[in-house]
């Protein structure tokens, strides 16, 4: 391993300024949200970007960063995890996603990150600035137990992956409430919660009794969630009429941002017939959706396009859903919601391989994604999906400075990340796997 | 049967011919790279170089701006086996073979093709600590079972350690793979040790006495064979050298037993399969002379993945261990081109040795490195050819040849498709209307 350190000078004149501003000096950036500047400086104060031009210079005593032939990139966002939440994936005591119970939107995935998680230093090393940390990694019912349907989650946390706390961490504490939306479909692994085994439609296997069966209990669900539904509502009015009986209710409490529109339901719907009535019953209760981890776009696209509603797509490093899809269904399904006008983010899904979304854009560039829409699918689109993007997810004056100086282009898995910052401090990009490479490469 | 074989053959998709793809950059990883042509003759390469005459009648691949690398070699698979991967009844079933279980219409040969991989090494899974028989295939897809089997290859035996045979047989712990595995020795570290031990003295008696009675009868005297037993003939071949150790394991101390294990019973370990904390004791496994197949960078997904590092390549290579890195999955195969890319970016190996770790490494470990693994005269045309480099997140497989013939290509599979979509119509509605058909017959006609 090289040490990337010595490749840059960090001249500290007389120390740091009292408001932690520094200068990163004659560095191409890529701003995303507009084009690439050749030989620029960005300052940064406050944890903030201040300013970023040519002739930016350094104000007296603010150390620099000569960054000449270097890349400037905003941080990435993941916009599905379980990070902080879950450490070894098959060890119970350390997985605190999937609490039992259907309905649970008054639980917070951000009280119980754990800031010292050894992933997160692994995750950030390769470019991710911030993440979106879910409460559930699947249907629910707690993990690898009952296997009890769980329709709402908990709210879903964006948070910067540094911080001594998980205070210090939220960049929006409570970014978006989950529901995992019944499904009739086959697959929909990891998030999509959705039950195997039972067809589509009855022209799928002729089995129009089980179809008919699994209809039926795909219909009692979407009811069961309707009345739910229903329930907050009374209970939003109540509390705004003050009735003499109204009581306070953690469960619709927590529904009232979505309620008002304020955050969005981020709903697993990987299927077009599940697609499809998400976006209905959205439009019923007149609340924002993000649809996580759809597959069958080519049906829903169109839908969601007219409806305006966001997608986050799933691993494009992923085996087509059917045995007769084309061998590169996944790798294409980014470029299709490209080509139909559906807004998208990338989430990894995952906390092991969360650290290769990059990658997984990158992929989604090889088979049809223009390149500027991978990288702000891994940057922008992030930050307005989960409504943050007056604060992340592109070099613009007034933001964090969630920066990376890269030797090259992020989404290429040799390239180098050799700084990175959050809110304009350095972090340190060494990991459980960086020191136990340096202990061990070392034994005689 | 003979004549069957013959005929299927012959109907094989576009027999072998003689072709020459022009210039390609090509990573030959054995003889350095090159910008040239690659002349296929009868399934061999030719021969490699910056300019061949094109023969008379040979078929052209122009492949400007491209780049052609060996056929990669997944040393770790499970694909093409319709899911027999763990016998799982008793700890050491080694008298299973995958071999009996080829699924040539897996789709998954099909998606692996399309990836670049040519050959794989189908095992079984590591609910047992020893698991069973394995085979080396080549990805011809459309061919027979009997037509996948990589001719010549040596067998293997796969033994697993640690957390996977010992679950199977702890009720208290997950059980192995999904389905519920009632108690079961072993269920510890220890007993995963001894397991391997008992069946190794047994197999080693049982050496003895056929040793006895082949001695007997040379000699002249009466004697009556030892009844033969099946569990015990592999671990034989494995004590003779006729049959390759590849072995499951992740923590160090569990690879350092089975090398201990291997001294004291005289056989070797030829690969450890995964050995994500073989970094640890990577002289001791040079010392030895074991391979070592990992993941490039699977961690923390169990506890005996906690100090799995995406490192461990690179500094099992730096210590002399010879080095591949292998999918254990069907999708990651897909991308063991860019799986290679990050030892490059995890240890800084070089572009040559990451290429290496998919190629003629895992040819090595597999002992077919005679036939496969890099590009030179003589050896098997099994070759992909990549838009762009293949270390690249954005090189995408153009067509991947096995023994000179096309078994992929991705022109034609994009032509392709509208058709395949036009038929897959026409049989939907097929049923549609046999459904409607069936719906208006009486009842109690159909069986």
């Amino acid at each position: 391993m090289k040490l990337f350190g010595l490749m840059l000078c960090a001249a500290l004149v007389g120390g740091a300024a009292s408001n932690g501003a520094f200068l990163i000096r004659n560095a191409d950036v890529y701003p995303v949200t507009g084009p690439e500047m050749k030989g620029v400086s960005v300052l940064i104060e406050n944890g903030k970007i201040a300013d970023i031009g040519p002739k930016v210079v350094a104000p007296k005593g603010v150390p620099v960063v000569e960054a000449k032939g270097l890349r400037v990139y905003p941080g990435m966002i993941d916009s599905s995890t379980a990070l902080g939440l879950s450490e070894v994936e098959s060890v119970r005591e350390t997985v605190d996603t999937g609490e039992l119970g259907e309905f649970m939107p008054q639980l917070r995935a951000l009280a119980s990150i754990n800031p010292a998680s050894e992933h997160f230093p692994v995750v950030r090393a390769n470019g991710i600035t911030s993440v979106m940390t879910f409460p559930a990694l699947g249907g629910g019912g707690g993990r690898g137990g009952s296997g009890a349907r769980q329709f709402i989650s908990g709210e879903a946390a964006l948070i910067h992956t540094d911080g001594w706390t998980w205070e210090e961490m939220s960049i929006k504490g409570n970014a978006a409430v989950h529901l995992v939306f019944p499904s009739l479909g086959r697959g929909g692994r990891g998030f999509g919660g959705e039950m195997p085994g039972i067809p589509e439609t009855p022209a799928e296997t002729g089995v129009t009794g089980a179809a008919s069966q699994a209809r039926r209990t795909y219909d009692e669900q979407i009811a069961t969630i309707n009345r739910f539904f229903e329930d907050a509502r009374n209970y939003q009015k109540a509390k705004a009429a003050k009735s003499l009986d109204f009581r306070t209710d953690l469960k619709y409490e927590a529904m009232l941002p979505v309620l008002e529109g304020k955050i969005p339901l981020a709903v697993s719907a990987s299927r077009a017939t599940a697609i499809h009535d998400a976006v209905q019953f959205a439009e019923k209760q007149r609340i924002k959706i993000v649809i996580l981890q759809p597959r069958d776009l080519a049906k829903a696209a169109a839908e969601l396009k007219e409806k305006n509603i966001p997608v986050i797509l799933g691993k494009v490093l992923a085996l087509p859903q059917n045995e007769d899809d084309p061998y590169d269904a996944s790798y294409t399904l980014p470029a299709e919601a490209y080509k139909a006008g559906v807004k998208f983010a990338f989430g990894s899904f995952d906390n092991q391989f969360a650290r290769n979304l990059p990658y997984q854009a990158a992929t989604a560039v090889a088979f049809g994604l223009p390149y500027e829409e991978a990288l702000k699918a891994v940057t922008i689109n992030a930050a307005q999906i989960w409504g943050v993007a007056d604060q992340v997810g592109s070099i613009e004056k007034g933001k964090w400075a969630d920066l990376l100086i890269t030797n090259g282009d992020p989404l290429e898995t040799q390239t180098e990340i050799q700084r990175m910052y959050i809110k304009g401090q350095e972090v340190d990009l060494s990991s459980r796997h960086t020191k136990l490479y340096e202990k061990y490469v070392k034994r005689p | 049967m003979k004549i069957l074989m013959a005929l299927a053959l012959s109907l094989a998709p576009l027999g072998a011919q003689t072709l020459i793809i022009q210039n390609a950059t090509i990573m030959t990883v054995t003889k350095g790279t090159l910008k040239g042509s690659v002349l296929v003759k009868d399934g061999k390469i030719a021969e490699v170089g910056e300019k061949i005459l094109v023969p008379t009648g040979a078929a052209v691949i122009d492949a400007t701006g491209q780049y052609v690398i060996p056929g990669i070699i997944d040393s770790h698979s499970h694909i093409a086996l319709g899911g027999s991967v763990n016998e799982g009844s008793i700890s050491d079933p080694s008298m299973v073979d995958v071999r009996d279980v080829i699924d040539p219409e897996d789709i998954g040969i099909y998606r692996a093709l399309a990836g670049g991989v040519t050959t794989i090494h189908a095992l079984h899974g590591s609910a047992d600590s020893i698991g069973g028989q394995t085979i080396t295939l080549k990805m011809r897809w459309g061919k027979d079972a009997q037509g996948l089997i990589f001719e010549g290859a040596p067998p293997g035996l796969k033994f697993a350690l640690g957390e996977n045979p010992k679950r199977a047989g702890n009720p208290s712990g997950r059980t192995g793979m999904g389905t519920a595995v009632t108690a079961r020795y072993p269920a510890t570290r220890m007993g995963v040790e001894d397991a391997i031990r008992q069946s190794f003295t047994e197999a080693k008696a049982y050496q003895a006495e056929w040793a006895d009675y082949r001695a007997k009868a040379a000699r002249g005297e009466r004697a009556i064979p030892p009844r033969k037993d099946l569990r015990l003939e592999p671990l034989v071949e494995v004590l003779e050298g006729k049959r390759e150790v590849h072995c499951h394991g992740y923590v160090a101390e569990e690879l350092l037993m089975m090398l201990r294990v291997a001294d004291d019973f005289g056989f070797r370990v030829n690969v450890f399969v995964h050995g994500l904390e073989a970094y640890k004791i990577a002289k001791e496994i040079a010392e030895r002379g074991a391979g070592v197949s990992t993941f490039s960078d699977w961690w923390a997904y169990k506890m005996e993945a906690l100090d799995a590092i995406p490192y461990n390549a690179a500094i099992l290579q730096k210590k002399g261990v010879v080095v591949s890195i292998n999918s254990d999955d069907a999708e990651l195969m897909r991308h063991l081109n860019t799986e290679a890319a990050k030892i490059m970016k995890y240890g800084g190996v070089s572009e040559n040795d990451a290429l290496a770790m998919v190629t003629i490494n895992p040819a090595k470990q597999l002992q077919i490195d005679k036939r496969v693994g890099s590009i030179e005269a003589g050896k098997d045309a099994d070759l992909v050819v990549y838009d762009k480099d293949p270390l690249s997140n954005y090189a995408k497989v153009q067509k991947v040849l096995i023994d000179g013939t096309v078994y992929f290509d991705r022109d034609k599979e994009m032509s392709g498709r509208a058709a395949k979509q036009a038929e897959k119509q026409k049989l939907i509605e097929k049923e549609r209307q046999n459904q409607q058909q069936q719906r208006q017959r009486p009842t109690g006609r159909q069986g």
